[in-house]
């Protein structure tokens, strides 16, 4: 049995963040949930995948966050208890369905994880979502804790189901990705299925009916506004004269802190946890209860901008500032040292920060990117197209592990802002200017948000090639399926749907299958395919080794190594490929035959035919 | 309670968040409050992993530059690289075994020798702990035991107050089988090296 699953109420187990989250669904009653996976979100459906196989839960991998945003605002407005989970770029892919839906409403309770990512550890920006609970007027809850992950997203079903709207819970990397203890409690009964009330006239959004959800959207967010003034998830702790206001992660900053600088008794400290609406009246009170305030949030000045307003609608003068005090800034994420600095800095407490090692004669050390994996068939992948195209052409990208083909020797990333962007702006690329464009995307991304920008390419007759990397999974987020996997050996049977006849459907008149590991036959099809005029796309397909290693699908092969007698050190091996599998010991190359998987690149790259299979 | 902050870095896939989290459970079964954090996704793909176990009061989740109790190393250019995260009291826990980076195999920087890596950790931490921490693995027979080695050296530092038969014990129940002999021989070797 899953661990999530135990009845065991009262129990305290170590959670991690996103464990906590499915465990607060499941203690609510989730009947319904989706996903499209993304750091730091992931973990949560991974949990429900599995939890699905053994009860009713309903689960799914959808193709991006719309569809899975769309899919189960169905089933939540049919009744059910429904959770989508993504990632704070996610929710822009999801932004048109949650605006409308936010009209619409639900009937069964629907909660939207909502996982940013301050300090970008896994993400392209670090945009802080807390502005699309301003821009849908939909509740956002924000936790703090392990526990609370749990207990928040408990009310937070509740909640949904009482306004009748989604809410969304907004997390950060470090809660997401933080264990901590937490007491279980009950788990309640599911409802697997509920009959759809017919109503077009609140269902259908044409402007006639959006005009009265509008209106009606409103007076929700009245009631919103009264949940949130009386919720136990906002409060002001102490009544010092000292006003420190905090939401998510940085509340433990600011306690920590408090504790620290021995300050509690002056201090009064407003915690927004139900943070939209924000509670005016708690805020106001609050504020005419200190001399002055700091406001503690991690990216945008969302809250101070709201209280500055509230202050003035309420006529009170005193200073509020957060942004720029101390080392508090729009960037990044905090950190207990820098909270702590900060409100000794605004408050005037005497305060000495520990003092750090002095580190001024440490040798500038060589750096350890992220790479991708030895026998990762990607640089396979990438080195045959080199070997066509040459380094000048443009290389669009995309997002997932080889984006990392950005890094010296591969070199091959010019270009990424979202998912899907790589073959759109090789539309552009190859219209506006007379370089040669040559993309890469993955098969997951390819299916997320490819497919239009490639049928947008077909149609306007733009001439690149687009270089499908097809392994066989979503890697860089865990190894989730997606529409083009053969699930049954992970236990589920899905239909799985043919990259290659999605690609030709797309219109695409030139398209070759490769196997990268075959690097010549490889190299002929990308020049072939340099050679067209028009849209050609190449799929190439090879198992990831750390998912094919992980569902039993890898190959035995021996590992490789360098015949010292042949090797004349030419180094196309190592300057070419930088398999993380080769080192240098002292001037010649060696393989680690413990990471060495046999992919065999690298024998076929080396012009002496000197790295050859370890004799048994 | 006193707040006690460790610190575990470590190159993807050494096993330290494994080691994070036993720890974490180790203290869930002996009554001490704890918070762990990790960092997933990119990081993983042979970059640098940290991970960081606050045991006691504090509910922050992670620990700022020069405020660690501990710091454990897997990995002696990581361990230097992290010193930042230090003060004069910290224990340092760390292996001497190399794992060059593949940016040096391809000439961007040089891996420093490890006695002049080893001179600088011990010329500015207060207390040293350093261990061939893969050579105690290879002996416990199994090499990926590397992780169990350094939670060994931490319990045998006495820098926390977990003991070894409460880690063992959470070593026990959550390890395979297979793996179960090799990890405990692997943590005695490690804690009797920090003893």
């Amino acid at each position: 049995m899953h661990k999530l699953l135990s009845q065991d109420s009262g129990k305290e187990m170590l959670l991690l963040g996103n464990e906590a989250i499915a465990r607060g669904a499941l203690e609510a009653g989730v009947s319904f949930a989706t996903c499209y996976p993304g750091t730091p979100s992931s973990e949560i459906p991974e949990q429900f995948f599995r939890i699905s196989q053994e009860t009713d839960l309903y689960f799914e991998y959808s193709t991006n966050e719309k569809v899975a945003l769309e899919v189960g605002a169905a089933a939540a407005i049919s009744g059910l208890r429904t959770m989508v989970t993504m990632k704070h770029v996610g929710l822009n892919v999801a932004a048109d369905p949650l605006m409308t839906l936010a009209y619409v409403g639900v009937k069964g309770g629907m909660v939207i994880i909502n996982a940013d990512d301050p300090f970008l550890f896994s993400s392209q920006n670090e945009q802080d979502n807390r502005y699309y609970a301003r821009l849908s007027s939909l509740p956002m809850l924000e936790p703090t804790s392990t526990q609370e992950m749990k207990d928040m997203t408990v009310a937070a079903f509740d909640l949904s189901e009482a306004l009748e709207l989604p809410v969304i819970i907004r997390t950060t990397t470090r809660l997401n990705h933080i264990r901590g203890h937490v007491t279980l409690g009950d788990l309640r009964p599911i409802k697997t299925k509920d009959t759809f009330q017919k109503n077009p006239f609140h269902f259908v959004c044409v402007p006639a009916v959006s005009r009265n959800l509008h209106k009606l959207l409103l007076e929700k967010y009245d009631q919103s506004l009264e949940k949130s003034e009386n919720s136990g998830y906002n409060q002001t702790i102490g009544d010092g004269k000292w006003g420190i206001v905090a939401n998510g992660v940085s509340f433990n900053y600011v306690r920590d802190a408090i504790s620290d600088l021995g300050i509690s008794d002056k201090v009064s400290l407003l915690r927004l946890g139900f943070s939209w609406p924000i509670p005016k009246a708690l805020c106001a009170s609050f504020l005419k209860q200190v001399d002055k305030a700091l406001v503690v949030e991690e990216l945008e000045p969302v809250n101070e901008n709201d209280l500055k307003a509230i202050a003035q609608e309420n006529r009170i003068t005193i200073p509020i500032k957060g942004k720029g005090v101390g080392g508090l800034s729009r960037l990044f994420e905090y950190d207990p040292g820098m909270v702590r600095k900060a409100i000794a800095e605004y408050f005037g407490v005497d305060y000495q920060a520990p003092e750090g090692l002095d580190l001024s004669n440490v040798p500038d050390l060589p750096g350890r990117p992220p790479n991708l994996c030895a026998g990762c068939p990607h640089r396979a992948t990438y080195y045959a197209v080199k070997e066509a195209y040459g380094a000048d052409a443009i290389n669009p990208t995309d997002i997932g592990c080889y984006t990392l083909g950005l890094l010296p020797p591969i070199s091959m990333a010019d270009m990424v802002i979202c998912m899907g962007s790589s073959v759109s702006s090789s539309c552009g690329f190859s219209s506006a200017t007379d370089q040669d464009v040559v993309s890469f995307i993955g098969d997951s991304t390819f299916f997320h948000s490819g497919i239009t920008g490639l049928i947008n390419a077909v149609h306007n007759n733009h001439k690149f090639t687009l270089v499908i990397l097809d392994n066989g999974t979503t890697a860089m987020t865990g190894h989730q399926p997606h529409p083009g996997v053969d699930t049954d050996p992970m236990g589920v049977e899905l239909t799985q749907i043919s990259l290659e006849e999605l690609v030709r459907g797309c219109g695409v008149k030139d398209v070759h299958l490769v196997r990268p590991f075959k690097l010549k036959k490889t190299i002929e099809s990308v020049k072939a395919a340099k050679d067209y005029d028009g849209v050609s796309v190449i799929i190439s397909k090879e198992f990831c080794p750390l998912f094919a290693r992980a569902t039993g699908q890898q190959k035995k092969v021996r590992p490789f190594q360098v015949d010292q007698d042949k090797c004349k050190n030419h180094r196309d091996c190592i300057n070419k490929l930088a398999c993380p599998a080769m080192f240098l010991e002292g001037e010649r190359v060696e393989i680690n035959s413990d990471l060495c998987i046999g992919c065999t690149i690298c024998a076929q790259v080396c012009p002496e035919n000197a790295i050859l299979p370890l004799k048994k | 309670m006193e707040t006690r902050r460790v610190v575990f870095i470590g190159v993807g896939g050494q096993g330290n968040l494994l080691a994070s989290r036993l720890l974490g459970e180790a203290s869930l079964s002996k009554g001490i409050p704890a918070v762990v954090s990790e960092i997933h996704g990119m990081a993983q793909r042979g970059g640098i992993v940290e991970s960081a176990v606050l045991m006691g009061d504090a509910t922050s989740p992670i620990v700022s530059n020069g405020e660690a109790d501990v710091l454990v190393g897997f990995e002696p250019l990581e361990t230097l690289r992290a010193l930042g995260k230090c003060n004069k009291e910290t224990v340092v826990i760390t292996n001497t075994h190399t794992l060059p980076p593949f940016t040096v195999s391809i000439g961007q920087g040089t891996y420093p020798p490890v006695e002049e890596i080893m001179d600088l950790i011990r010329g500015k931490a207060g207390k040293v702990i350093s261990l061939d921490g893969n050579k105690m693995a290879a002996e416990a027979g199994n090499p990926l035991s590397l992780n169990m080695v350094m939670l060994g050296a931490l319990i045998g530092s006495g820098a926390i107050s977990i003991g070894p038969d409460d880690m063992k014990e959470v070593i026990s129940s959550s390890t395979k089988e297979a793996f179960l002999e090799s990890n405990l021989k692997a943590f005695d070797l490690g804690l009797k090296s920090a003893q």
